[in-house]
Parts: C-alpha cells; structure tokens; sequence
C-alpha cells in the first residue's frame, strides 16, 4: 500500500482503522488483527502499527486487554462520536469541491435535494 | 538506550577518494534502519566497514559491543548486493552449507521461509530467474537467529511479485531484539519498513533521523524527500 499523503504513516494508519469500525467491517467490541497480521496486510514496520493502535487507545477508540489483544471499544456513544466526526469531515471537503466549482454554500442544499429526487 | 551498532566519526579512504566522510549513527535493537542514496553514495562501503570486510581510515565501529571480527561476524546476518551461492548449487545445498557455517541457522524456519517464497529443494542455481536467487539469499539470511540484519538492496533488479514476497518476509521476520539495516535506492517500495532513515550522498549524512518524525516535519513522504534531495 501507498500512503501519499504527507502525513505520517501511523496517522494514516489510524484513518483506515476508524473508517473500518464506522463503516462495520470492525464491529464493536471485535477484536482487531494482531499487530503483526496488521503489519504483513498494510506492509508496513510493525512498530508503525503499535503506534497506531496506541493512539487510538489514547482516544479510547479501542481498548487493549494484557495478553488478550486491542478490541473496539465497547461504547456506543464514542462510535456515534466517531462516525459523526467522519460524516462532517466528509461534508466539509464536499463543500470544499463545490466552492471550488463556483457554487456557494447556500445553494448546496438546494442541488443535494435535486439529485435526491432525481433518484441517484 | 539499547545500542546494538555505534559508528563515531568513520572515515574511509580509496587512495585519494574519500568514499565516506564523518559518519555518526547509533542503531536501537528493534529497529529497522534504512540507508538511503543513490548509486556511488557509499552505502556498500559503510555495509563492507561494518562487516569488517574493509578498515576505517579513523574512527570506530561498534557492534555488539565489540569492533568489526569474529564475534560481530558471527552475529551479524548479511545479504550482499551480488548473489554469493555457487551456480551449482540446488537449494538443499545452499542450506547445507548456511547449516555448516552458521551455528545460529534455523532450518524449520528455512522450511517455512522457501515455502513462502515457492522455491523447491532441488532447484539448481543456475536455472533461477534474478528475483529467484535474490528470495533464496534472503531466505537463507533471516533464517539465521541473528541480532543484525544487513540486507545490501534487496529488492533491485527484482519483478513486482517477488520484491512483494521479500517485504513481506523482511516484515514477517520483523524481530524486537534484533535491528535490521537495510540499503536502497528503491524508496518508494521499502520506505514504509524503516523506522529510522539515513540519507548518504556523496560519502556523507546528509540527513538522518526518525522516519516518521521527518513526515511530519517536512510533510511529505520519505520518498518525497529522497527526490528532494537527490534529484
């Protein structure tokens, strides 16, 4: 895998992680691969992928159990967190686009119902 | 701090050609290092320095401990850039012979290591594709239970499908008591294994430091980077 933004792999990492757990292909409370599996699937040094985990333990994202493994952590409020932030940052760099198209923001709803009732 | 390899002040000479100049670096055990710089840059001379294979000019080489000799030899595993095994030789043989040289050579893991890479027992040197030999080398290398890695360009001159293979072996025998140094001019491939990068040009350090760290410093990929410098 190609990481090329030019952001630090870990913090990369991190990103493929959350979009996993908020779109269910790691579900709540699941465990996550080990850190060497993670490593051998994103080719990546094994040390990037245990600062990784360790940062998103920081934002209790998931929880690590001694000798268990790293599991998604069980609060639902901190998922619904989690996906709220991935919906804005989504709708921000869309606005983003549309701007740079020429729209302005107030007539964004205004296509965004359009193409709904279009039935695309 | 776990130093397993420590170059202070390293200088090497060709008659009048200064091939490396005022090299510092200090390697954690755990850490994977790459030596990064374009062909002529010195890494093969830094690599022969610290295999003892040639003498410093001044400064000093520690590994383990001790200065370049039996002993660093004896637990340094090394892949030079140029295949070492005879034509003749199948398979088995190579691992006859790594089992006959080195007491710290791990056969199961042989085993399992040929099997990854899909290379058979009796395969003969000589009838092996570049990418071949280049995986039965690396094979042979990590299945030694060494506490230095030194892979010489592991993935140059190689297919897309077998320098995949050798990543993923180097990551799989990724080993936290053990340090690895790797050289290439391949960035964009390899870049993602290093914790540590050093970049030669010209015989010198021309920058060196926490990969990861010069992401965010300068914001940009390692590979990004190499161009910057280099191109």
């Amino acid at each position: 895998m190609n990481f090329d933004s030019g952001l630090p792999i870990y913090i990369q990492i991190v990103e493929i992680i959350k979009t996993r757990i908020a779109t269910g292909i790691l579900k709540r409370g699941e465990k996550l691969p080990s850190v060497r599996d993670m490593a051998t699937e994103l080719k990546v040094n094994p040390n990037t992928i245990q600062r990784s985990y360790g940062e998103l333990e920081r934002e209790n994202v998931v929880f690590t159990q001694r000798g268990m493994g790293t599991f998604v952590t069980e609060e639902e409020s901190i998922l619904e967190e989690l996906k709220g932030n991935m919906a804005r940052e989504k709708i921000i760099s869309f606005m983003e686009d549309m701007e740079r198209l020429g729209y302005n923001r107030d007539e964004i709803p205004a296509i965004i119902k359009e193409t709904i009732l279009e039935g695309k | 701090m776990d130093n397993i390899v420590e170059i202070k002040g390293l200088n090497k000479r060709y008659d009048r050609k200064e091939a490396l100049r005022n090299i510092d670096l200090s390697i954690e055990k755990g850490k994977v290092v790459g030596i990064l710089g374009p062909n002529g840059s010195g890494k093969t001379t830094l690599i022969k320095l610290l295999m003892g294979l040639l003498h410093p000019n001044t400064g000093e080489i520690r590994i383990d401990g001790q200065s370049p000799g039996v002993h660093t030899k004896s637990v340094i595993s090394y892949l030079p850039d140029r295949n070492p095994l005879y034509s003749w030789m199948s398979v088995k043989d190579a691992i006859q012979m790594f089992q006959e040289f080195y007491q710290d050579f791990d056969e199961k893991k042989a085993e399992g290591l040929l099997q990854f890479m899909k290379l058979d027992r009796t395969m003969k040197v000589s009838n092996m594709s570049k990418g071949m030999k280049e995986k039965l080398n690396l094979a042979l290398v990590l299945s030694r239970r060494a506490k230095v890695y030194i892979l010489d360009e592991p993935i140059a001159g190689v297919d897309p499908v077998a320098r995949d293979q050798i990543l993923d072996a180097i990551i799989d025998n990724y080993k936290e008591d053990s340090a690895m140094i790797i050289t290439t001019h391949l960035v964009r491939d390899m870049e993602n294994i290093f914790d540590q990068v050093v970049f030669l040009g010209d015989g010198e350090i021309i920058l060196s430091g926490e990969a990861e760290r010069l992401r965010e410093d300068r914001n940009m990929q390692i590979d990004g980077l190499y161009k910057e410098i280099f191109g």
